[in-house]
C-alpha cells in the first residue's frame, strides 16, 4: 500500500483530497530504484485543470514508455492546501510514489497561458527549489518549461533552466540520454546544460545577456558561452499518425473539467487568423491518419471506461477524413452509449446532420466564433467566416429544431470602429431575427436563446499582430460598456444575453504575452506579495500588481499599450518557429488594407514553414 | 437480471467520495466489459445502485451495488473481470445474481457494523471500557439529532443493536435504514460526551465491517447473504 504524502488529518481538512491522493486508473507505478530517471511533469494549476490537459497526457505515457524513466504528475495545491503545507513545512510532492520533488532529476513545467506564472513560483517554492536559476544546486532537480508560451520564454527566463521549443515527441529521449551521460561522467549541471544547449529546440536562458537602447527596446542579444546557437528552432513532429499516443489515459477519480476520451485529430490550423497565436505556431496543418485515430479511440474507450469522446483541433471541420471517423465513431459508440462531442465543428449542413445524431437538439446550443462584428474587421483579422454562412447556418439550425445558440467576439482589435461594434449587436439581431422567420408561431415552444460573449484582445508573439498596441483597461471598458447598450437597443435584445470577461486580467496577460527579460523581478515580486492563481479571477490581486510593477519601477504600458516600430526586434526574435518575421509584417500589412490571406489548401503564401516539408505544405493543390 | 457487487474500500482511496465512486465503478463496468443494462431515453445512464454511502475518511469492506445486466456468463466470470480493473484500494469481493423479487441494495440496508479505532490525539480515560459498557446499559440514551429538516430527539439505544469494546477500538452494530441511519461517530460522540471527555479533531478512525438487511423472520444477514 502506498503511503500518502499528506496525514489523514490534514486530507480531511482540505477541499477535494482525491486531488492529491494520486493511485488512479492507469496512473504508472515503478520502482524507484529500477529507474535511472525521475521526472516530474508538472501543470501549474489546480488538478482538475491540469489533469484535462491533452499535452501532458502525452508525454506522461511517453516518458513512461522509456523503462529507464518514471515519470510522475505534480499540480499547483489548491490554496486551502498550499497554506497547511507552508504553515507545517511539507514538501510538495508528485501523485504517483508521493516523494518530494525535490529528490527528482526533472521538473518539467509546461505552460499553457500567462496567468499561471506566479503558479509555476508557488510550485517550486512549495518544492523547496530555489526560484532562480542561478542559485540552484546539484541537488536540485533541471527545471525545465515548455508549451505555448514558451514562444516568449523572456519573462520567466530567470525561474527556468531549460525551455524545450516545441512539441515535446522529439527530443526528450536524446535529452535523458545526454542527462544519464553527464550523470555518469561526474558532470555537473553547468556541463549538463552547456551540452542540452546543442541539441534542437532547447534554449537554456542563462547562457544568454540582453542589452537595451535607451528608449527600453532591445539592442541585441549577447550570448555569454562559446559556441551556443543564436537562434533557436522549433521542434515538430512531421509524421502525426506514427508517433506516440496515449492509449490508457489517466483516469481520474474526481470530476476534472476534460472528463472523457480526447482524439487529437490534427496539429495546426490551415485558416491563418491574425490574431490567433496556435494558428501560426504549429504550421503546417498535419493530420492523424483515420485509420489510427479509430484505433486509438477503441482502445482509449476500453482502457478508460469513459462515457464520452471529444475531437479535438483548432479546426475540426478542416480534417479532410472528418466523414470516415465521424461515420466509425457514430456506429461504435451507440452501441456502448457513449456521447460523441465536437467543439470546433463550422455550422452547415454537414455539421448539423453530425450532431444531430449525436447531441439532444434541445439541451444543446450551436457555436459561432465571428470574433468580430462587421465584415470588414473579419476582413482585417482574415477570419474567413461571412455573416451570410452565419445566418444560413443559423437558419438551418433553427430548422432542425436548436433554439440556443453562443457567438464569441473579440473586443479592442486592432482597427476596431465604433461601426464594428455595433455589428455585433446588429449580428445577434439578424440570428434573432433568423429564428422568427423560420419557425412558425405554433411550433415555437419558448424564445430563442442567444448568448453573446467578447473577451479582450491580447496581441501575442508570431502573429501578425504582435506589433499592434493593446487597449488599456479603460479602453476595453468603455467598448464592453458600448456594446452592452447597443445590444439593449436591439429590436429583439430580450433574445439576446450578453456577457464580457474582466479586463484587468487582460491587459497583464498583454504584458506578459510580449514582455521581455525585466518582467521576472516584477512577476517574483507579486509572487512575493501573495499573487498566485492569477487566472481565477477571485484570486486575481490587481493592487498588487500594479504595486508589484511599480515598486520594480517597470512600466506595464511600455509592453502592452504601445504600437511597436516595425524594425523593432522583439524578445522573442531568436525563436524560429517556422514561420517568419517577413510574413507576418506582411501579413500586418494586409490586415491594415483589410485584404484577405487565403487558407494553406487554396494557396500557399510562403509563411516558412514549408521548410520541414510536411502536411499541407506538401498537399498537392487544384490550380 | 440484476446482480449484486460486494466491494471493499481501503488506504489512499478512503479519500474518494461517495458519488466518486459511483463513477468510478460506471466506469469500471466498462472498462471490465459488462453487458450492464441503460435506461430509456436521450441520454442514457447505467442501472446501477449503491447500497449505503460511505463518508469520506471511512474505509470498509462491506460495500455493495446493484446492477442489471443485459446478458450475464457466470458470477466467478464477473468477479474476475471486474477485479481487473480495479485499483489499489477497492477489490470487489462478491459477485451474486438476486433473486427475482429481490429488494434493490439502497432500500434493503437495514444496518451496518462498523470498528471504531481512536487517534492518537484522543487522550482515553483509563476506564473508558468499563464506562462503554454502562453507557449502552443505560435504558434510554435521549439524544438531538440533526436531520435535514431540523433537530429530532430520539432514543438512541434504540438504533443500537449492540456495542461492545473489542481490544482497544469499538463493535458497533447501528441502524443504517435510510430514513434512521445513525452514524459511528454521533454514537461515540454521544458517549464521550457523556463521559465529559473533549474531542480532538477527527478524534476515530472508522471502519465499516459488514452491511446487512433484515430477513422476512427479522433476522439481520448481509446483503449477500
Ligand atoms: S508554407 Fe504555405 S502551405 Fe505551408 S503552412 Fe505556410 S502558407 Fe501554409
Amino acid at each position: 500500500m502506498r503511503k500518502l504524502a499528506l496525514s489523514d488529518e490534514i486530507l480531511m481538512k482540505v477541499e477535494k483530497p482525491a486531488r492529491y491522493i494520486g493511485g488512479e486508473v492507469n496512473a504508472v507505478m515503478k520502482q524507484k530504484e529500477q529507474v535511472q530517471v525521475r521526472f516530474a511533469m508538472c501543470f501549474p494549476d489546480v488538478y482538475e485543470i491540469g489533469m484535462s490537459h491533452l499535452g501532458i497526457q502525452i508525454l506522461y505515457d511517453m516518458l513512461n514508455q522509456f523503462e529507464d524513466v518514471w515519470c510522475e504528475r505534480v499540480y499547483s495545491p489548491w490554496v486551502d492546501l498550499d497554506q497547511v503545507m507552508r504553515k507545517e513545512n511539507i514538501p510538495l510532492f508528485a501523485l504517483e510514489s508521493q516523494d518530494p520533488i525535490k529528490e527528482f532529476d526533472f521538473l518539467g513545467i509546461t505552460i499553457q497561458y500567462e496567468m499561471c506564472y506566479t503558479n509555476i513560483l508557488q510550485v517550486l517554492d512549495l518544492s523547496r527549489i530555489p526560484l532562480l536559476s542561478k542559485e540552484r544546486g546539484e541537488d536540485d532537480p533541471i527545471v525545465i518549461g515548455g508549451g505555448p508560451c514558451t514562444y516568449n520564454p523572456e519573462p520567466i527566463s530567470d525561474f527556468f533552466d531549460l525551455f524545450y521549443i516545441g512539441e515535446g515527441e522529439t527530443r526528450y529521449r536524446s535529452l535523458l540520454d545526454l542527462y544519464k551521460e553527464c550523470k555518469a561522467q561526474g558532470l555537473g549541471r553547468k556541463e549538463f546544460l552547456k551540452k542540452a544547449a546543442d541539441i534542437p529546440g532547447m534554449y537554456v536562458p542563462s547562457f544568454y545577456d540582453v542589452a537595451y537602447h535607451a528608449d527600453g527596446t532591445i539592442k541585441q542579444r549577447i550570448p555569454l558561452e562559446e559556441g551556443i546557437p543564436e537562434t533557436i528552432a522549433k521542434e515538430l513532429v512531421e509524421d502525426v499518425t506514427d508517433t506516440y499516443y496515449p492509449h490508457k489515459p489517466v483516469v481520474p477519480f474526481i470530476k476534472v473539467t476534460q472528463d472523457r476520451v480526447v482524439l487529437e485529430i490534427q496539429r495546426g490550423c490551415i485558416r491563418g487568423c491574425r490574431f490567433c497565436q496556435a494558428g501560426q505556431l504549429y504550421r503546417p496543418v498535419r493530420e492523424r491518419d483515420a485509420k489510427m485515430l479509430k484505433s486509438c479511440a477503441v482502445e482509449m474507450l476500453k482502457n478508460t471506461g469513459h462515457e464520452e469522446i471529444s475531437l479535438s483541433s483548432l479546426s475540426s471541420s478542416d480534417y479532410s477524413q472528418l466523414p470516415e471517423l465521424l461515420d466509425f465513431l457514430i456506429e461504435n459508440c451507440g452501441r456502448d452509449k457513449v456521447n460523441i462531442s465536437l467543439p470546433s465543428l463550422r455550422i452547415d449542413a454537414f455539421s448539423l446532420d453530425v450532431m444531430n445524431k449525436v447531441q439532444d437538439v434541445k439541451k444543446s446550443s450551436l457555436t459561432f466564433a465571428p470574433e468580430a462584428g462587421s465584415q470588414r474587421l473579419r476582413n482585417v483579422i482574415n477570419k474567413g467566416l461571412t455573416e451570410e454562412v452565419i445566418l444560413e447556418g443559423a437558419r438551418l439550425a433553427f430548422e432542425g429544431g436548436w433554439k440556443r445558440v453562443k457567438l464569441y467576439f473579440m473586443l479592442g482589435l486592432p482597427m476596431e470602429t465604433k461601426e464594428d461594434i455595433e455589428g455585433i449587436g446588429d449580428l445577434c439581431n439578424k440570428i434573432a431575427a433568423v429564428f422568427y422567420e423560420t419557425v412558425p408561431k405554433e411550433k415555437r415552444t419558448g424564445r430563442v436563446q442567444i448568448v453573446a460573449s467578447t473577451s479582450f484582445f491580447v496581441p501575442k508573439p508570431f502573429t501578425p499582430f504582435q506589433w499592434a498596441p493593446q487597449c488599456t483597461k479603460e479602453e476595453f471598458l468603455d467598448k464592453a460598456y458600448f456594446t452592452r447598450t447597443n445590444i439593449s437597443s436591439q429590436l429583439n435584445q430580450k433574445s439576446i444575453k450578453y456577457n464580457w470577461h474582466e479586463a484587468d486580467i487582460s491587459v497583464l496577460e498583454g504584458v506578459f504575452a510580449r514582455g521581455d527579460r525585466r518582467l521576472n523581478q516584477v512577476i517574483l515580486k507579486a509572487y512575493e506579495m501573495g499573487c498566485m492563481y492569477d487566472a481565477w479571477s477571485e484570486y486575481y490581486k490587481n493592487d498588487l500588481w500594479l504595486s508589484a510593477f511599480e515598486q520594480c519601477g517597470v512600466d506595464p504600458a511600455f509592453y502592452s499599450a504601445r504600437e511597436r516600430g516595425e524594425d523593432e526586434i522583439f524578445p522573442w526574435d531568436f525563436l524560429d518557429c517556422g514561420v517568419t518575421k517577413e510574413f507576418l509584417l506582411r501579413e500586418w500589412h494586409h490586415a491594415k488594407e483589410e485584404a484577405v490571406t487565403p487558407n494553406c489548401r487554396k494557396q500557399c503564401n510562403h509563411c516558412g514553414a514549408a521548410r520541414f516539408k510536411t502536411g499541407v505544405c506538401m498537399e498537392k493543390r487544384e490550380r | 437480471m440484476k446482480v449484486r457487487v460486494k466491494f471493499s474500500k481501503y488506504g489512499p482511496v478512503k479519500f474518494v467520495g461517495h458519488l466518486d465512486i459511483m463513477h468510478y465503478f460506471q466506469k469500471a463496468v466498462r472498462r471490465a466489459g459488462i453487458d450492464i443494462a441503460y435506461s430509456e431515453g436521450f441520454s442514457p445512464h447505467q442501472i446501477m445502485s449503491f447500497a449505503s454511502p460511505l463518508s469520506v475518511g471511512h474505509t470498509s469492506e462491506g460495500e455493495y451495488f446493484d446492477m442489471e445486466v443485459r446478458s450475464f456468463t457466470d458470477e466467478e466470470d464477473m468477479l474476475k473481470k471486474l477485479g481487473q480493473v480495479m485499483v489499489e484500494g477497492i477489490d470487489v469481493l462478491q459477485v451474486r445474481i438476486l433473486d427475482k423479487g429481490e429488494g434493490n441494495a439502497m432500500a434493503s440496508v437495514a444496518a451496518a457494523a462498523y470498528l471504531v479505532a481512536f487517534s492518537d490525539k484522543l487522550s482515553l480515560p483509563a476506564n473508558w471500557d468499563k464506562e462503554l459498557i454502562s453507557f449502552y446499559q443505560q435504558t434510554h440514551i435521549e439524544v438531538v439529532k440533526k436531520t435535514k429538516k431540523g433537530q429530532k430527539e430520539i432514543d438512541l439505544k434504540e438504533s443500537i443493536y449492540q456495542l461492545e469494546v473489542r481490544g482497544d477500538t469499538v463493535y458497533m452494530l447501528v441502524d443504517a435504514g435510510s430514513g434512521s441511519n445513525i452514524k459511528p461517530e454521533f454514537v461515540m460522540e454521544t458517549f464521550f460526551g457523556q463521559l465529559g471527555v473533549m474531542l480532538p479533531e477527527y478524534p476515530f478512525r472508522i471502519h465499516r465491517i459488514e452491511t446487512y438487511k433484515r430477513r422476512e423472520d427479522g433476522q439481520l444477514v448481509p446483503l449477500i447473504a
